[in-house]
């Protein structure tokens, strides 16, 4: 098999390799609207529906110029026939040069990488990875504070299953971050994580309370949702639930850089009167997401960043 | 009364001593000894000073790469091997962890693609001495102790 330039995982990418993609994505953000992918097929293959990650995705194919096959919705596939995850993947690689793919089990973009030469993009595999989202929470980070190195960057709400907190701890590691855990005990940061922090010289702190206070230290305020089914004592929910809702009030001491990240969608843990705030920043956030997915297709269809500079299919 | 062998001595083959009798089984799944055409005897409940009661299989005219015998300290790691030639122990061998078990027990994620797709498994060794390994697939460290063989 070939070299195989699937994205899987950001975890393993270099320090290098994530700058190189950040710039990449940086060039999409002044030209998004390119021929540079014309004659190339991007297939969209959702297990699981996902319409805000599957939208990014083929409008980032489409404004690159590549057409989109795929599915949103798994019940119109063989796989309710009982066909294999593996025969599905066989089937479209004869037609694509790219396979986007989002699926409820872990470990299902891996074992897709494996058995196919055509590069697959994790767009999500179960409570897994989901690189795409990491990349562009870096970006905003990265365009928000002109920087990724030595911030102050708060994690909010639900630590013990949010996968994008977790994905971001682990591609943050090369940045020399300080890492502020604020989350209920019963969704406090998994001690894995905080044994990466250690083995990766990461500092932490872990707090169950956000407050003016504490906010005032943050560059990045990264919030997640509280989920009530992932609470087993409802009176602990009760309790916390509103612990972890950000409302303007709370910002007053912020410094002046600081934003507001969510991977959305937001519920109510941030109320609507932060929205029109100069902190908040998770609609520009989702945005990024078009800058980094086209970036992404790009790399793994071998197309590299002088490419991307020197291209000259740039529709104005 | 004389006093016997409750097995009768190999000529040649392997002898697996100390297996935890809740692991016999599972140990002639692993070495797939009920494919053999050979002879194989299994001692069940037998008495020992360091465990109490094992189990002992004797494999005649059979002998194991340390690839395959490395595989029972998933399940049995203080085993004690001893190959005979010609009615002597020619040699005893421990059972070592390897780094990657590849195909030889379960996910414990019922949502590992492992355990919804006809497909191997592998899991990389973690630490030895605590004997917690990680799967390749989902990530989901788990304690080798729990793993079912596949």
């Amino acid at each position: 098999m070939s070299e195989n330039r699937s994205v899987i995982t950001l975890a393993n990418l270099t320090r290098e390799k994530i700058e190189y993609l950040l710039k990449m994505a940086a060039e999409f953000e002044r030209h998004p609207n390119r021929r540079i992918l014309e004659g190339k097929v991007v297939a969209t293959l959702f297990f699981e529906p996902s319409t805000r990650t599957r939208l990014s995705f083929e409008t980032a194919a489409n404004r690159l110029g590549a057409r989109v096959i795929g599915f949103a919705d798994p019940k119109v596939t063989s796989g309710t026939k009982g066909e294999s995850l593996k025969d599905t993947i066989k089937m479209v690689s004869n037609y694509a040069d790219v396979i986007v793919m989002r699926h409820y089990l872990e470990g299902a973009a891996l074992y897709a990488s494996e058995v196919t030469d055509v590069p697959i993009i994790n767009a999500g595999d179960g409570s897994n990875q989901h690189p795409s989202q990491t990349m562009l929470d870096m970006y905003s980070i990265n365009k928000t504070q002109g920087t990724l190195d030595n911030l102050n960057i708060f994690l909010v709400g639900d630590l013990k299953y949010g996968r994008t907190v977790h994905s971001l701890l682990m591609a943050m590691r090369h940045f020399n971050p300080t890492f502020h855990f604020i989350a209920p005990k019963e969704l406090e940061m998994p001690e894995e994580y905080k044994l990466y922090c250690h083995q990766n010289e990461i500092r932490f702190t872990e707090g169950t309370e956000l407050n003016e206070d504490v906010i005032q230290e943050a560059d990045i305020l990264y919030m997640t949702r509280v989920q009530k089914e992932r609470f087993t004592d409802l009176m602990e929910y009760e309790r916390v639930k509103d612990a972890f809702i950000l409302g303007a009030d709370m910002l007053a001491k912020a410094k002046d850089n600081m934003k507001i990240l969510h991977p959305l969608p937001r519920i109510n843990e941030i109320k609507a009167d932060v929205d029109d705030n100069p902190h908040a920043y998770y609609f520009q956030q989702a945005q990024n997401g078009l800058y980094a997915r086209e970036a992404l297709i790009s790399d793994v269809l071998n197309y590299t960043l002088d490419d991307i500079i020197n291209d000259h299919t740039i529709i104005q | 009364m004389t006093k016997t062998l409750l097995v009768s001595a190999l000529e040649n083959g392997t002898v697996i001593d100390h297996i935890p009798c809740d692991r016999t089984n599972d140990v002639i799944t692993l070495l797939k000894l009920n494919q053999l055409t050979s002879t194989v005897m299994i001692g069940y409940n037998l008495e020992s000073k360091k465990m109490g009661k094992k189990s002992i299989i004797k494999i005649a005219n059979k002998f194991f790469n340390d690839a395959e015998l490395n595989q029972l300290a998933v399940i049995a790691p203080d085993v004690s091997l001893s190959i005979i030639r010609n009615y002597e122990v020619t040699e005893k061998k421990r059972v070592e962890l390897p780094e990657e078990l590849r195909d030889i027990v379960k996910c414990a994620n019922p949502k590992c693609i492992t355990n919804n797709e006809p497909m191997h498994t592998i899991f990389h060794i973690i630490d030895k001495h605590s004997r917690v390994m990680r799967c390749h697939y989902c990530e989901k460290e788990q304690r080798i102790e729990d793993a079912k063989l596949k």
